[in-house]
């Protein structure tokens, strides 16, 4: 099965959405079969993260125009919580830190309340600790992350580890890693990489929000799209990275106006 | 605020039923006469009384406190009822004998009386307006020479103990409301635990407000001897009415040397509509006094109640080496307020203190912390540890902290930590993004929260206490 004939994860057509009065996204096309790899990356502030949150379902966004479909569902009518029940994830670039919340308590009600949705057995206290110290291990953290506060005092590092843990547990079949590698060291980067390209199979897709080619080198997207000022002004093959990465953004900013 | 936000803080309160019962009342109203018939209606000796009618004289020359972070219109003194008992009231011997209206009452409310007092191990004392109805296990005590009864029963059967220690950690001009109640205070409960005794049981009394009209003013006096220890619980609720109820209760400990005293209380009492209508005015003083050396007082509250709270659990840390301990959740929502803290007054050599207070915000409602750390001249090596942390649920509630700290002496330590955080969007839409939803993820991050204190209460009432938080705060998400 070549990847143009495999089903579609998720469609994208026209979306526009603001927070207040700000339009922030103003128009977005995209498509994403299963198995393949997307790469988005743009200037600062052109809105991927927003992107991101829209289709995961944040409040604080309101969307203006277009839709989204996720393995043929209605996406932007679901909630939140269903949206990720549907295997639909996020790595979020900035995750929040909630004190007093152990994380492995977070991850295990995460956990089941996936699982729950999948229609699969829930795992008690002690069966999940087994389970997820071997999904640490794929990711190479240590068990104490299990006892800490969700985020609490995580480094920047760490806290992206912790993001694509979550995702070695859910399973889902879109994941939308927004700016994972930002934060991780060189060694890191390798590890969380590797976790990425573990968890991926014909049945799954990536969309990576990144700055950087590096990551790229690792995860090899199939895909390369370029946002600016709210749209994807540019899509290319993994050529169209490493020519960001020599000329910067402005000679597609020219030549999109 | 979210729409899932908001409905998980809008829930109804459970307990406001009110139960048909006949009610022998005095007219509304104060005065020496007033003071003078409930005196007589208690059949009380003489000394009690002129305690009684000090303690109203010196209210007379008071002026009602306005310091505190709350707001409410006067109150009107005249307008309350200040004897209301559930008749009728002949003596009762067994839980048999109690009104069965009353009893379904209790029901309702869950309270473990009877045979799951017995399984939890409780002993219950139960005040229904003003005067204690039963108290239970009662024998099982007297083996082993724990005194727990009504206020009224001690006064009657042990009244040198109660002469002894009444108004001796709080005295009757003490402050307005422990006046107001020095002299019109109607029943509560009594505990004496001799010397050398471990209290074989948790002992708990169960409050409720049932009158309209009535003010509630009772008086708990725990005294343990040397080397005694015990652990009491106190509950509370009250029916739903859309004026306020006066709620001024006086609670004196005394800890001789080595003695142990946990007083636990979980704080239900009608909080008013959502637009601030009615609701229970909780006044209360309550008082620890670490008398003798190597004593401990620990007062553990979990306040989810009252339009009003304005306590402070203190503990005077007289004896050398002796331990206060305030582990506080104060909840508050709509258009709840809450002033409360605690006064830990350091005054032998090496005492040591702790304060652990978690206030959580929601809806319109207001939340205070106000402490005050003393340390005396003579309290050589003192030591204070303070933390207090605020949670904001939603945009439009607030939470303030106003520590004090009073140092005389420079071998004292004194630390204070606090930290406000927020449930918001952010963490909502977080843990929404891992397919939890909204009610889940904030009663998980309110346990979070709570979990200092709650370790503090004893196991049956965590649970109780940790249903109660999630009620106020849970709800059908949209
Ligand atoms: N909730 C919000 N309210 C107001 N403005 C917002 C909100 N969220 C995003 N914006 C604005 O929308 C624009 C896009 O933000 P977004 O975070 O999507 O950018 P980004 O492409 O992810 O940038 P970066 O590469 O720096 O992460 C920015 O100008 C940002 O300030
Ligand atoms: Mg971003």
């Amino acid at each position: 099965m070549t990847k143009e004939e495999a089903p579609v994860l998720l469609e994208v057509r026209g979306l526009a959405a603001k927070a207040g009065s700000a339009q922030i996204l103003k128009g977005i096309d995209f498509t994403v079969r299963a198995g393949e790899v997307h790469a988005i990356m743009g200037p600062n502030g052109s809105g991927k993260s927003t992107l991101s949150k829209v289709l995961a379902g944040h409040p604080a966004y309101e969307v203006t125009a277009g839709t989204a479909r996720f393995d043929g569902q209605d996406l932007l009518a679901m909630a939140a919580e269903d949206r990720a029940r549907a295997g639909f994830f996020l790595s979020f670039q900035y995750p929040v830190e909630v004190p007093g919340v152990a994380n492995a308590q977070f991850l295990r009600l995460a956990y089941n309340s996936i699982q729950g949705a999948r229609g699969r057995d829930e795992l008690d206290p002690l069966e999940f600790d087994d389970y997820v110290r071997e999904k640490m291990k794929l990711l190479e953290m240590a068990p104490a992350f299990l006892d800490r506060s969700l985020n609490t005092g995580f480094s920047g590092g760490e806290k992206k580890r912790n993001e694509i843990l979550q995702m070695a547990l859910l399973e889902p079949r879109l994941a939308f890693l927004d700016e994972t590698d930002s934060g991780l060291d060189i060694d890191a980067l390798r590890v969380v990489a590797n976790g990425v390209n573990t968890l991926r199979n014909d049945d799954n897709a990536v969309v990576l929000v990144t700055h950087y080619q590096r990551l790229l080198n690792y995860i090899v997207p199939d895909y390369v799209h370029v946002m600016d000022g709210g749209r994807l002004v540019k899509t290319g093959g993994k050529e169209l990275a490493i020519e960001l990465e020599a000329r910067g953004y402005d000679w597609i900013q020219k030549s999109a106006a | 605020m979210s729409t899932a936000l908001k409905s998980l803080i809008d829930q109804p309160y459970r307990h406001g039923f009110v139960t048909d019962i006949e009610s022998d009342s005095v007219a509304k109203g104060l005065s020496e006469d007033v003071i003078r018939l409930i005196s007589r209606k208690k059949n009380e000796p003489d000394w009690l009384l002129e305690f009684r009618l000090k303690a109203y004289r010196h209210w007379l020359e008071m002026t009602e406190p306005t310091w505190p972070n709350v707001k409410y219109p006067k109150i009107d003194f005249q307008d309350i009822i200040y004897f209301s008992a559930p008749k009728p009231k002949k003596k009762l011997a067994s839980m048999d004998e109690v009104d069965p209206e009353l009893r379904r009452t209790f029901d309702k409310l869950g309270v473990p009386l009877h045979e799951q007092a017995a399984l939890a191990g409780v002993a219950v004392d139960v005040i229904f307006d003003s005067v204690s109805v039963t108290t239970t296990y009662k024998k099982k005590l007297a083996d082993v020479g724990v005194i727990f009864c009504s206020f009224s029963e001690a006064v009657r059967e042990h009244p040198d103990l109660v002469r002894k220690y009444l108004g001796s950690v709080v005295p009757h001009g003490d402050n307005y409301y422990a006046a107001l109640n020095s002299a019109v205070f109607t029943d509560g409960s009594f505990c004496y635990i001799p010397k050398g005794v471990k209290c074989p049981m948790e002992l708990s009394t169960y409050f409720r407000i049932n009158t309209q009209e009535s003010g509630q003013f009772e008086r708990t006096l725990i005294v343990a001897e040397e080397g005694a220890s015990v652990s009491y619980l106190e509950g509370c609720t009250a029916p739903q009415f859309d004026t306020n109820q006066l709620h001024a209760a006086v609670v004196e400990l005394v800890a001789l040397d080595n003695a142990n005293i946990k007083y636990s209380t979980v704080q239900n009492w009608y909080a008013g509509d959502e637009n601030g209508r009615g609701g229970i005015y909780n006044f209360v003083t309550k008082r620890g006094l670490c008398k003798g050396v190597n004593s401990k007082i620990s007062w553990t509250q979990v306040e989810t109640g009252s339009a009003i709270t304005w306590k402070y659990p203190s503990c005077v840390l007289l004896g050398d080496n002796s331990v206060g301990e305030f582990y506080s959740v104060a909840l508050t929502n709509h258009m709840q307020q809450a002033d409360t803290g605690t006064k830990m007054v350091h005054i032998g050599r090496n005492t040591r203190s702790t304060i652990i207070s978690k206030g959580i915000s929601a809806g319109g409602s207001n939340n205070s912390y106000r402490g005050l750390v003393k340390i005396g001249a003579k309290a050589d090596g003192a030591r204070n540890f303070s933390q207090c942390d605020s949670m904001l649920i939603g945009d439009r509630c607030a939470a303030n902290t106003f520590p004090y700290i009073q140092v005389q002496n420079d071998s004292a330590k004194v630390e204070h930590e606090a930290t406000t955080s927020k449930i918001g969007e952010d963490q909502l839409f977080y843990f929404a993004s891992r397919g939890i939803d909204a009610e889940e993820a904030v009663s998980m991050i309110i346990n979070g929260f709570v979990k200092d204190v709650f370790t503090q209460l004893p196991m049956e009432f965590a649970v109780e206490a940790g249903r109660l938080l999630g009620l106020k705060l849970e709800g059908s998400v949209g």
